[in-house]
């Protein structure tokens, strides 16, 4: 078997333990109605997971997607809810200021030099700032056509419901699993991630791929953010605060090095739903503390981060110490 | 392509000889005029603004604000500034934070309801919570330093459960007291002058001399240029990296300190939100590179006061309180983009051909 495929496959033991567990306790996790809840309840934080993901094998990082979310939510909100816009024209127009934001960072961080920590940090006070000047206020949304959106669903025979949110959701990780894989966008972004010097001398695209990453994760943020939108048929711009970071330890969670050069979009869909799964458990159980699960979350990181340490440092040489090892190529991708 | 790079690497050279200025102090140069052009704004904007008055044995006016609201963020920086030395850097300082000031308000509490045991009379309080700082950043350096983790990743994991820590230890509530030694960290005042400057100021001083007066910085400085090359050249850099991590959390705590008696209470959701984030700014405009190596303490203060004045100026000027944020990442994005050799050279670029 493939080393490089241990971590996928530790995710998905963690996954099938998790949710078996959970079964064991309630037995309405057997039902669809749990896993179609579980689709639409995390299908925004997923979305934006999968864009994360291409950002974090690029060997960037984006701290703006929360900041985004809820600018798309009090954008849409203002746009149909008090302006009387399409919501389509509103969702074309949204994501386009989405990927000409993510586009803008993409170009500072690449030619400017300066860290895509830093850029992106600017990036997260922009966007929420923006949103609080547009407004501070809950706007309601009131649209025939968020009402036809949430009508959208397809109802199993246990009453189980699958979402306009789901469907988005699952059609995103096909694209994204198709993007990584299938295209040579997705081996730019890989080669980027490995080894930046190496893949510039390879001819790989460095500018372009770089600018195309934050802007294809801006992109799938706004998604999100839109998603959320027609769940919420509101926008707020105090949501989502701080969810980057979850949408980061999920990618962590879901195998992803964030060294860069190694992981899978399908790794933080299993994460995703784990963490989900988590939440759910907690809910239900509901003896359980809400703040246990930033506790759970902080120790399945640390848990995933040991078990990838120590997988690539088993697989490198001999007594050669990995550290400082953010530009030497990945053992594991070297298979 | 090959004389693009020639031209870029020329300009990187000589950041300092596009304004004609030593090419050493160029970078302290920027800082301090950045400051200055913010208060000289904050003065257009508001003609008081610099003016200090007496009332009540306090010294009030914009200035000490600015002073008093930098102090926490003054001594996160401190830590910060040491850490991005090594090149790490600790996303836990906000949770940190929240633990320390849950940790000492709920002991305080105990005191005040009449508890007699030595630990829990204020200055122990204190000293625990100072213990508490540096277990936290015991563990940040263990993962770093010894595990070998990514900096980033392995404070996350602190980062993400230090809230949850903070609301185990209150309970999820909002603890209150009413303890004046320990509100004295926050609100104090001596000689006029708020307490906390006075512990950013210690804090700084006490730093800088154990980094500048023994050789520490010079070693910090060459474990965060190459930590294996360092440790061949016999520095213990994995010593060095879990002392500094440490240090980070004590600062922290301080931090915590101050904002808990400020308000006199510890809310462990908001003490310290996004103050991380704060703190690696204001490094970041101090001239200190992500990369680690060469630091600059004074530097780093002085961002903590540009992003203050920044955001005192807000506060006097007339422009609706939502735009803040906006602001806040226009100014910083814009100093940023001037420390940048490449963009600075890709500005000059237009008038170099002219002429």
């Amino acid at each position: 078997m493939r080393s490089r495929f241990i971590p996928l496959l530790m995710t998905l033991l963690v996954f099938a333990v998790m949710y078996l567990f959970a079964y064991s306790q309630f037995s309405s996790f057997g039902s669809m109605r749990v896993i179609g809840n579980l689709l639409r309840d995390n299908a925004y934080l997923g979305i934006a997971a999968i864009g994360m993901t291409f950002v974090i094998i690029s060997g960037g990082i984006d701290l703006s997607v929360g900041s985004v979310i809820a600018f798309t939510g009090v954008f849409c909100a203002l746009m149909i809810g008090r302006n009387g816009w399409d919501p389509v024209l509103t969702f074309v127009v949204m994501l386009t200021i989405g990927t000409l934001f993510g586009a803008t960072m993409g170009y500072i961080i690449h030619h400017f030099k300066i860290p895509a920590f830093i850029v992106t940090l600017s990036g997260l006070f922009l966007a929420r700032g923006m949103a609080y000047v547009m407004s501070t206020d809950s706007i309601r949304i009131d649209n025939p056509f968020y009402e036809q959106i949430s009508d959208l669903v397809y109802i199993f025979p246990d009453r189980g419901r699958f979402t306009f949110a789901a469907a988005v959701f699952l059609l995103t990780l096909i694209m994204g699993i198709f993007l990584a894989h299938f295209t040579r966008f997705g081996r730019n972004v890989y080669a980027l991630g490995g080894n930046a010097d190496a893949a510039l001398l390879l001819g790989v695209p460095v500018g372009r791929t770089t600018i195309t990453v934050y802007a294809l994760n801006s992109f799938l943020a706004v998604l999100a953010g839109i998603v959320l939108s027609l769940s919420k048929q509101s926008g707020d711009s105090t949501i989502a605060v701080g969810l980057e970071l979850d949408v980061i330890a999920a990618v962590v969670i879901g195998g992803t090095l964030l060294t860069g050069g190694v992981g899978y979009v399908i790794g933080t869909f299993i994460a995703v739903m784990t963490l989900g799964t988590i939440q759910t458990y907690l809910t239900l159980d509901g003896s359980l503390t809400p703040w246990w699960i930033k506790i759970v979350i902080g120790v399945l990181l640390f848990a995933f981060v040991g078990l990838q340490k120590l997988l690539s440092s088993r697989q490198g040489l001999l007594g050669v110490k990995q550290r400082g090892a953010a530009n030497q190529p990945s053992p594991a991708q070297s298979t | 392509m090959t004389l693009e790079k020639k031209e870029t690497l020329a300009g990187t050279d000589s950041p300092g000889r596009l304004l004609k200025l030593p090419k050493g102090d160029s970078r302290v140069v920027w800082t301090l005029l950045a400051l200055l052009l913010i208060l000289l704004v904050d003065w257009l904007i508001s003609p008081n603004f610099f003016e200090v008055r007496m009332v009540n044995d306090r010294l009030v006016g914009s200035l000490i604000n600015i002073l008093d609201n930098s102090a926490p963020y003054a001594v996160l920086a401190v830590g910060m500034t040491l850490v991005i030395a090594v090149k790490g850097i600790d996303l836990s300082v906000g949770a940190v934070m929240a633990i320390s000031a849950a940790t000492a308000v709920v002991l305080i509490r105990n005191y005040e309801a009449g508890a007699t045991e030595f630990y829990y009379q204020p200055g122990f309080v204190i000293l625990i919570t100072l213990l508490i700082g540096a277990l936290c950043g015991l563990w940040n350096g263990i993962l770093v330093a010894f595990l070998d983790l990514q900096p980033i990743i392995a404070t996350l994991i602190l980062m993400v459960a230090g809230r949850g820590v903070a609301q185990l230890i209150t309970g999820g509530q909002s603890p209150t007291f009413t303890n004046e030694t320990l509100a004295f960290v926050g609100r104090g005042v001596v000689g006029g002058v708020p307490f906390p400057i006075f512990i950013a100021m210690a804090v700084l001083i006490g730093v800088m001399l154990l980094v500048r007066r023994t050789a520490l910085g010079l070693l910090i400085e060459s474990v965060g240029v190459n930590d294996r090359a360092s440790y061949y050249a016999g520095i213990q850099a994995r010593v060095i990296k879990l002392f500094i991590y440490m240090l980070s959390g004590v600062c922290a705590a301080v931090a915590g300190m101050i904002v808990a008696g400020e308000v006199k209470s510890a809310d462990p959701h908001t003490a310290g939100l996004f103050s991380e984030l704060d703190a690696i700014l204001a490094v970041v405009i101090g001239g200190t590179s992500l990369a680690g190596g060469r630091f600059y303490l004074g530097l780093s203060v002085v961002g903590v006061l540009i992003i203050q004045s920044l955001l005192a100026g807000l506060y006097v000027s007339t422009l609706h309180p939502t735009t803040n944020l906006v602001v806040k990442a226009v100014v910083v994005l814009a100093v940023l983009l001037l420390q940048s050799p490449e963009f600075r050279h890709f500005v000059a670029q237009p008038f170099r051909r002219t002429s």
